[in-house]
């Protein structure tokens, strides 16, 4: 289904940019750094809310796809404006397998970075970017709220980059 | 669109004529209720298009919400491959709230299927692969999730068929 890129029309970073570097809580008491998964393609799942129905099945669906993102040796991150103590009860009772990052405070600064902010409902938009190991954007994709889009698009991504 | 990435053929499960115009694909997981709400509806729509409809199913089992999905998946499998698929498919959606090995078991001996066998299978996860490559197939052709079909009606879904066939094949299928 994500043949069809509307990046440009929401205004979300576009493939071809370099992927902007930034320090988010992944835990309460830790933080992770784009930077630090140089040399790895990464994914970059804006998501609107932690528990939101869309949000836990695209969390949900992720969680089952994790092995064949593996295969590329890709990283996943979700990212939203909840908090880290948040993202932990989330992560815990989906029993997610891959990180949560807290773009919480300032709140959505990260989002707004890249171009995946909904102003009028401070939450971040359901995004995604696919980084190359040189850290450039290869593909992104912004699907309407209420669209869980599936794993395709990314896969398709990580196998060009692969290639 | 999601489109299906991975053509139908004879390793597939399916009901209907080979050669149907319309074939409609599930990627279903057993423990799903969406999934398991949605099976007579399928049934209905089989019913109503008669030989013009093939039916196949193929395996999406959510496994980390669904603990059970794959052992059910696998189970329906193990039937399959001794020419029971579609009345173990069935019994397990009927009897989705039971899910685990005694309801499997008890499913086996009705099919006059061997319980050890399945039993042994299961441990042996004989059956996972085609269970993966279903889901592997489901992931590439943009499967997002089960909710949709909580939505799938019948009275809906027949009419989008009928449309889809008209604007196909030029077909007018009675709706």
């Amino acid at each position: 289904m994500n043949t069809h890129d509307t990046s440009s029309i929401k205004g979300v970073l576009a493939a071809g940019t370099v992927a902007q570097d930034f320090t988010l809580h992944v835990t309460p008491d830790q933080t992770l750094s784009l930077g630090e998964l140089r040399g790895k393609p990464v994914i970059l799942a804006f998501f609107p809310a932690d528990w939101s129905p869309v949000c836990g099945d695209q969390m949900a669906l992720y969680n089952e796809v994790l092995p064949e993102f593996q295969k590329f040796g890709a990283v996943l991150l979700g990212i939203s404006v909840d908090g880290p103590w948040c993202h932990r009860a989330f992560t815990e009772a989906r029993h997610l397998h891959f990180p949560l990052l807290a773009d919480f405070e300032p709140k959505g600064s990260v989002s707004k970075q890249y171009g995946a902010y909904r102003d009028a409902d401070g939450t971040s938009e359901r995004a995604l970017f696919v980084i190359g190991a040189d850290g450039k954007i290869a593909w992104s994709y912004c699907s309407p709220v209420a669209v869980n889009p599936g794993a395709d698009g990314i896969l398709d991504a990580l196998e060009k980059l692969s290639k | 669109m999601s489109s299906l990435k991975v053509p139908v053929t004879s390793a597939d499960h399916s009901e209907g004529p080979e050669n149907a115009p319309l074939t409609l694909v599930e990627y279903g997981d057993y423990q799903c209720p969406g999934c398991g709400q949605a099976n007579p509806i399928v049934k209905q729509i089989q019913k109503h298009f008669g030989k013009r409809l093939r039916f196949v199913f193929r395996n999406f089992p959510l496994n980390e919400s669904h603990p059970e999905a794959e052992s059910a998946a696998e189970t329906a499998e193990f039937a399959g491959a001794r020419g029971k698929f579609w009345q173990m498919h069935d019994a397990l959606y009927e009897n989705q709230d039971r899910l685990g090995v005694e309801l499997y078991g008890t499913l086996a001996k009705k099919l006059g299927l061997s319980q050890p066998d399945l039993e042994a299978s299961l441990e042996a996860g004989t059956r996972s692969e085609r269970v993966r490559a279903d889901f592997s197939g489901g992931v590439r052709g943009g499967v997002n999730a089960h909710r949709r079909s909580t939505s799938m009606e019948y009275g809906m879904t027949r009419l989008s068929i009928s449309r889809r066939c008209r604007r196909r094949y030029n077909m007018p299928l009675k709706s």
